[in-house]
Protein backbone atom coordinates (compact mmCIF):
# COMPACT_ATOMS: atom_id res chain seq x y z
CA UNK A 1 0.00 0.00 0.00
CA UNK A 2 1.17 3.72 -0.84
CA UNK A 3 2.20 5.80 1.97
CA UNK A 4 -0.70 8.29 1.91
CA UNK A 5 -3.28 5.31 2.06
CA UNK A 6 -3.54 4.87 5.90
CA UNK A 7 -3.48 8.53 6.97
CA UNK A 8 -6.05 9.35 3.94
CA UNK A 9 -8.17 6.26 5.22
CA UNK A 10 -8.26 7.47 9.03
CA UNK A 11 -9.29 11.35 7.98
CA UNK A 12 -12.15 9.98 5.56
CA UNK A 13 -13.11 7.74 8.83
CA UNK A 14 -13.37 10.53 11.01
CA UNK A 15 -14.84 13.12 8.05
CA UNK A 16 -17.69 10.54 8.29
CA UNK A 17 -17.76 10.55 11.82
CA UNK A 18 -17.84 14.40 12.31
CA UNK A 19 -20.35 14.78 9.23
CA UNK A 20 -23.41 13.97 10.82
CA UNK A 21 -22.85 16.93 13.51
CA UNK A 22 -22.32 19.22 10.97
CA UNK A 23 -25.81 17.75 9.07
CA UNK A 24 -27.34 18.19 12.51
CA UNK A 25 -26.30 22.05 13.14
CA UNK A 26 -27.31 23.11 9.47
CA UNK A 27 -30.48 24.95 9.09
CA UNK A 28 -33.71 23.71 7.96
CA UNK A 29 -34.77 24.17 4.45
CA UNK A 30 -37.98 26.43 4.80
CA UNK A 31 -39.93 23.87 2.59
CA UNK A 32 -39.06 20.31 3.06
CA UNK A 33 -37.53 20.57 6.67
CA UNK A 34 -36.02 17.80 8.39
CA UNK A 35 -36.27 15.06 5.35
CA UNK A 36 -33.83 17.39 3.28
CA UNK A 37 -30.97 16.85 5.55
CA UNK A 38 -31.19 13.14 2.72
CA UNK A 39 -29.54 15.85 0.53
CA UNK A 40 -25.83 16.07 2.47
CA UNK A 41 -25.04 12.25 1.88
CA UNK A 42 -27.67 11.74 -1.56
CA UNK A 43 -25.93 14.52 -3.71
CA UNK A 44 -22.07 13.68 -2.81
CA UNK A 45 -23.36 9.70 -3.03
CA UNK A 46 -24.67 10.63 -7.05
CA UNK A 47 -21.59 13.57 -7.44
CA UNK A 48 -18.66 9.80 -6.51
CA UNK A 49 -21.29 7.54 -8.83
CA UNK A 50 -20.92 10.10 -11.78
CA UNK A 51 -16.80 10.28 -11.24
CA UNK A 52 -16.67 6.79 -10.17
CA UNK A 53 -18.32 6.12 -14.19
CA UNK A 54 -15.81 8.59 -15.86
CA UNK A 55 -12.66 6.86 -14.17
CA UNK A 56 -14.17 3.06 -15.43
CA UNK A 57 -14.78 4.91 -18.75
CA UNK A 58 -11.56 6.73 -19.46
CA UNK A 59 -9.33 3.89 -17.96
CA UNK A 60 -11.69 1.39 -19.99
CA UNK A 61 -10.80 3.38 -23.36
CA UNK A 62 -6.89 3.08 -21.94
CA UNK A 63 -7.55 -0.50 -21.87
CA UNK A 64 -9.38 -1.03 -25.03
CA UNK A 65 -7.28 0.98 -27.65
CA UNK A 66 -3.74 1.09 -25.34
CA UNK A 67 -3.78 -2.29 -24.43
CA UNK A 68 -2.88 -1.28 -20.81
CA UNK A 69 -3.83 -3.92 -18.39
CA UNK A 70 -3.75 -2.13 -15.36
CA UNK A 71 -6.09 0.75 -16.91
CA UNK A 72 -8.37 -2.21 -17.15
CA UNK A 73 -8.44 -3.00 -13.14
CA UNK A 74 -8.44 0.28 -12.08
CA UNK A 75 -11.56 0.16 -14.83
CA UNK A 76 -13.23 -2.97 -12.95
CA UNK A 77 -12.59 -1.61 -9.91
CA UNK A 78 -14.20 1.72 -10.38
CA UNK A 79 -17.46 0.15 -11.95
CA UNK A 80 -18.06 -2.21 -8.57
CA UNK A 81 -17.62 1.79 -6.59
CA UNK A 82 -20.08 3.21 -9.24
CA UNK A 83 -22.50 -0.04 -8.74
CA UNK A 84 -21.85 0.80 -4.62
CA UNK A 85 -22.35 4.36 -4.97
CA UNK A 86 -25.62 4.18 -7.35
CA UNK A 87 -27.26 2.27 -5.24
CA UNK A 88 -26.83 4.54 -2.30
CA UNK A 89 -27.94 7.26 -4.76
CA UNK A 90 -31.11 4.90 -5.75
CA UNK A 91 -32.08 4.68 -2.41
CA UNK A 92 -31.52 7.65 -0.52
CA UNK A 93 -33.36 9.63 -3.47
CA UNK A 94 -36.60 7.25 -2.75
CA UNK A 95 -36.17 8.39 1.11
CA UNK A 96 -36.01 11.92 0.17
CA UNK A 97 -38.99 11.38 -2.39
CA UNK A 98 -41.46 10.02 -0.49
CA UNK A 99 -41.62 13.06 1.76
CA UNK A 100 -41.20 15.77 -0.48
CA UNK A 101 -42.89 14.52 -3.51
CA UNK A 102 -45.62 12.02 -2.18
CA UNK A 103 -44.33 9.25 -4.14
CA UNK A 104 -41.23 6.65 -3.79
CA UNK A 105 -40.50 7.27 -7.32
CA UNK A 106 -41.08 9.32 -10.47
CA UNK A 107 -40.49 7.66 -13.90
CA UNK A 108 -38.88 11.44 -14.52
CA UNK A 109 -35.90 11.56 -17.05
CA UNK A 110 -32.95 12.35 -13.52
CA UNK A 111 -34.22 9.20 -11.93
CA UNK A 112 -34.76 7.22 -14.93
CA UNK A 113 -31.57 8.00 -16.64
CA UNK A 114 -29.58 7.71 -13.15
CA UNK A 115 -31.29 3.81 -13.01
CA UNK A 116 -30.26 3.01 -16.87
CA UNK A 117 -26.60 4.40 -16.01
CA UNK A 118 -26.88 2.54 -12.80
CA UNK A 119 -27.85 -0.60 -14.90
CA UNK A 120 -24.98 -0.24 -17.48
CA UNK A 121 -22.39 -0.71 -14.25
CA UNK A 122 -24.56 -3.90 -13.18
CA UNK A 123 -24.17 -5.44 -16.56
CA UNK A 124 -20.29 -4.47 -16.75
CA UNK A 125 -19.53 -6.12 -13.71
CA UNK A 126 -21.87 -9.39 -14.79
CA UNK A 127 -20.36 -9.58 -18.15
CA UNK A 128 -17.18 -9.55 -16.63
CA UNK A 129 -18.19 -12.18 -14.53
CA UNK A 130 -20.20 -14.53 -16.64
CA UNK A 131 -18.97 -13.60 -20.08
CA UNK A 132 -16.12 -16.11 -20.24
CA UNK A 133 -12.52 -15.30 -22.33
CA UNK A 134 -12.54 -11.98 -24.23
CA UNK A 135 -15.21 -10.28 -21.55
CA UNK A 136 -13.02 -7.55 -20.61
CA UNK A 137 -13.43 -5.86 -23.87
CA UNK A 138 -16.94 -5.84 -24.38
CA UNK A 139 -17.21 -4.94 -20.93
CA UNK A 140 -14.70 -2.21 -21.71
CA UNK A 141 -17.43 -1.17 -24.61
CA UNK A 142 -20.11 -1.10 -22.07
CA UNK A 143 -18.37 1.43 -19.94
CA UNK A 144 -17.88 3.44 -22.52
CA UNK A 145 -21.50 3.98 -22.79
CA UNK A 146 -21.92 4.06 -18.95
CA UNK A 147 -19.57 7.37 -19.04
CA UNK A 148 -21.08 8.43 -21.80
CA UNK A 149 -24.17 8.83 -20.04
CA UNK A 150 -22.80 10.64 -17.41
CA UNK A 151 -23.35 14.30 -18.69
CA UNK A 152 -27.03 13.06 -20.37
CA UNK A 153 -27.72 12.89 -16.56
CA UNK A 154 -26.15 15.65 -14.91
CA UNK A 155 -27.66 17.96 -17.19
CA UNK A 156 -31.50 16.82 -17.61
CA UNK A 157 -32.51 18.17 -15.13
CA UNK A 158 -32.30 21.39 -17.02
CA UNK A 159 -33.70 20.53 -20.10
CA UNK A 160 -36.47 18.13 -19.55
CA UNK A 161 -39.57 19.22 -17.14
CA UNK A 162 -38.90 17.37 -13.81
CA UNK A 163 -39.73 17.72 -10.20
CA UNK A 164 -36.33 17.03 -9.55
CA UNK A 165 -34.13 20.21 -8.32
CA UNK A 166 -32.14 21.59 -11.33
CA UNK A 167 -28.69 21.80 -10.90
CA UNK A 168 -28.51 25.64 -9.96
CA UNK A 169 -29.29 24.80 -6.52
CA UNK A 170 -25.35 23.08 -5.48
CA UNK A 171 -23.84 26.65 -6.49
CA UNK A 172 -26.43 28.51 -4.89
CA UNK A 173 -26.61 26.82 -1.51
CA UNK A 174 -25.97 29.83 1.83
CA UNK A 175 -22.89 29.09 3.54
CA UNK A 176 -25.06 27.75 6.54
CA UNK A 177 -25.73 24.91 3.97
CA UNK A 178 -22.68 24.84 1.27
CA UNK A 179 -20.15 24.10 4.38
CA UNK A 180 -22.09 20.66 5.33
CA UNK A 181 -22.54 20.06 1.86
CA UNK A 182 -19.15 20.51 0.64
CA UNK A 183 -17.29 18.83 3.69
CA UNK A 184 -19.09 15.73 3.06
CA UNK A 185 -18.70 15.65 -1.02
CA UNK A 186 -15.00 15.80 0.03
CA UNK A 187 -15.61 13.05 2.53
CA UNK A 188 -17.29 10.24 -0.24
CA UNK A 189 -14.81 11.08 -2.68
CA UNK A 190 -12.03 10.45 -0.10
CA UNK A 191 -13.69 7.35 0.27
CA UNK A 192 -13.78 6.82 -3.31
CA UNK A 193 -9.57 7.19 -3.22
CA UNK A 194 -9.27 5.30 -0.60
CA UNK A 195 -11.77 2.11 -1.65
CA UNK A 196 -10.06 2.13 -5.74
CA UNK A 197 -7.08 1.83 -3.99
CA UNK A 198 -7.92 -1.08 -2.43
CA UNK A 199 -10.38 -2.71 -4.73
CA UNK A 200 -7.45 -2.10 -7.18
CA UNK A 201 -5.05 -4.50 -4.93
CA UNK A 202 -7.28 -6.65 -5.08
CA UNK A 203 -7.45 -6.94 -8.69
CA UNK A 204 -3.62 -6.59 -8.81
CA UNK A 205 -3.13 -10.06 -6.16
CA UNK A 206 -5.75 -11.66 -8.41
CA UNK A 207 -3.40 -10.85 -11.81
CA UNK A 208 -0.77 -12.65 -9.56
CA UNK A 209 -2.39 -15.92 -8.47
CA UNK A 210 -3.36 -16.46 -12.03
CA UNK A 211 0.22 -15.91 -13.15
CA UNK A 212 1.26 -18.56 -10.33
CA UNK A 213 -1.48 -20.90 -11.72
CA UNK A 214 -0.25 -21.23 -15.24
CA UNK A 215 3.38 -21.40 -13.79
CA UNK A 216 2.25 -23.90 -11.74
CA UNK A 217 0.71 -25.97 -14.34
CA UNK A 218 3.66 -25.31 -16.93
CA UNK B 1 -20.52 -13.66 -2.02
CA UNK B 2 -20.35 -12.07 -5.15
CA UNK B 3 -23.27 -15.06 -6.80
CA UNK B 4 -24.99 -13.03 -3.32
CA UNK B 5 -24.32 -9.93 -4.34
CA UNK B 6 -25.27 -10.22 -7.84
CA UNK B 7 -28.52 -12.23 -7.23
CA UNK B 8 -29.50 -9.53 -5.11
CA UNK B 9 -28.84 -6.47 -7.42
CA UNK B 10 -30.95 -9.29 -10.20
CA UNK B 11 -33.53 -9.72 -7.21
CA UNK B 12 -33.36 -5.56 -7.04
CA UNK B 13 -34.07 -5.32 -10.95
CA UNK B 14 -36.67 -7.71 -10.84
CA UNK B 15 -38.81 -5.87 -8.44
CA UNK B 16 -38.35 -2.69 -9.77
CA UNK B 17 -41.26 -2.95 -12.44
CA UNK B 18 -43.28 -4.63 -9.67
CA UNK B 19 -42.87 -1.43 -7.40
CA UNK B 20 -43.75 1.15 -10.01
CA UNK B 21 -46.92 -1.32 -10.91
CA UNK B 22 -47.84 -0.82 -7.17
CA UNK B 23 -47.56 3.40 -6.75
CA UNK B 24 -50.31 4.89 -8.27
CA UNK B 25 -49.55 8.61 -10.10
CA UNK B 26 -49.81 11.74 -8.06
CA UNK B 27 -53.29 12.84 -8.08
CA UNK B 28 -53.78 16.67 -8.76
CA UNK B 29 -54.79 18.80 -5.05
CA UNK B 30 -58.73 19.45 -5.38
CA UNK B 31 -58.75 21.44 -1.64
CA UNK B 32 -55.60 21.85 0.99
CA UNK B 33 -56.05 20.38 4.24
CA UNK B 34 -54.13 21.06 7.36
CA UNK B 35 -51.36 18.64 8.43
CA UNK B 36 -52.55 18.66 11.80
CA UNK B 37 -56.20 17.73 10.50
CA UNK B 38 -54.93 14.26 9.04
CA UNK B 39 -55.93 11.48 10.48
CA UNK B 40 -52.48 9.92 12.44
CA UNK B 41 -51.70 6.99 9.56
CA UNK B 42 -51.46 10.00 6.94
CA UNK B 43 -49.40 11.85 8.89
CA UNK B 44 -45.78 11.17 6.99
CA UNK B 45 -42.97 11.90 9.95
CA UNK B 46 -39.35 12.95 8.32
CA UNK B 47 -37.40 11.88 10.96
CA UNK B 48 -37.83 7.50 10.08
CA UNK B 49 -37.11 8.06 6.41
CA UNK B 50 -33.90 10.50 7.39
CA UNK B 51 -32.52 7.87 9.80
CA UNK B 52 -33.41 5.09 7.59
CA UNK B 53 -31.25 6.89 4.67
CA UNK B 54 -28.16 7.53 6.93
CA UNK B 55 -28.39 4.10 8.10
CA UNK B 56 -28.51 2.45 4.96
CA UNK B 57 -25.60 4.87 3.54
CA UNK B 58 -23.35 3.84 6.28
CA UNK B 59 -24.49 -0.20 6.61
CA UNK B 60 -24.12 -0.15 2.27
CA UNK B 61 -20.32 1.50 2.49
CA UNK B 62 -19.33 -0.72 6.09
CA UNK B 63 -20.43 -3.43 4.40
CA UNK B 64 -18.68 -3.11 0.91
CA UNK B 65 -15.64 -2.24 3.47
CA UNK B 66 -15.81 -5.97 5.06
CA UNK B 67 -16.21 -7.24 1.36
CA UNK B 68 -13.00 -5.78 0.04
CA UNK B 69 -11.59 -6.56 3.07
CA UNK B 70 -12.69 -10.45 3.48
CA UNK B 71 -11.72 -11.02 -0.48
CA UNK B 72 -8.37 -9.55 0.09
CA UNK B 73 -7.58 -11.58 2.87
CA UNK B 74 -8.77 -15.00 0.80
CA UNK B 75 -6.75 -13.75 -2.27
CA UNK B 76 -3.93 -13.31 0.45
CA UNK B 77 -4.01 -16.58 1.35
CA UNK B 78 -4.32 -18.32 -1.73
CA UNK B 79 -1.50 -16.12 -3.28
CA UNK B 80 1.04 -16.97 0.05
CA UNK B 81 -0.49 -21.14 -0.71
CA UNK B 82 0.42 -20.65 -4.62
CA UNK B 83 3.65 -19.32 -3.72
CA UNK B 84 5.03 -21.97 -1.51
CA UNK B 85 3.70 -24.64 -4.03
CA UNK B 86 5.93 -22.92 -6.62
CA UNK B 87 8.87 -22.99 -4.61
CA UNK B 88 8.40 -26.28 -3.91
CA UNK B 89 8.12 -27.22 -7.56
CA UNK B 90 10.93 -25.51 -8.20
CA UNK B 91 13.28 -27.55 -5.77
CA UNK B 92 12.15 -30.81 -6.79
Amino acid sequence: MPKWFAPAAAVCFLMFVASPVLIANAPYEATMGLVQKIFYYHVPSAMTFFVAALVCGINSWRYLFGKNLHADRIAASAAELAVVFGVITLVTGPLWARKSWGVWWQWDVRLTSSLMMWMIFVAYLLVRKYGGAGSEKLAAGLALFGMANVPFVYVSVNYWRTIHPPTTVVPTLPVSMGGPFWFCLAAFLLLFVVLLQLRVRLERQRAQVDTLYLALED
Amino acid sequence: MNRQLFGALLLVLSLAPVAHAQQPPPQPQDEFVPVSELPPQDQLPSAPLLIGAYAFVWLALGGYVLSVARRLNTVQRELERLDTDVKKGSRA
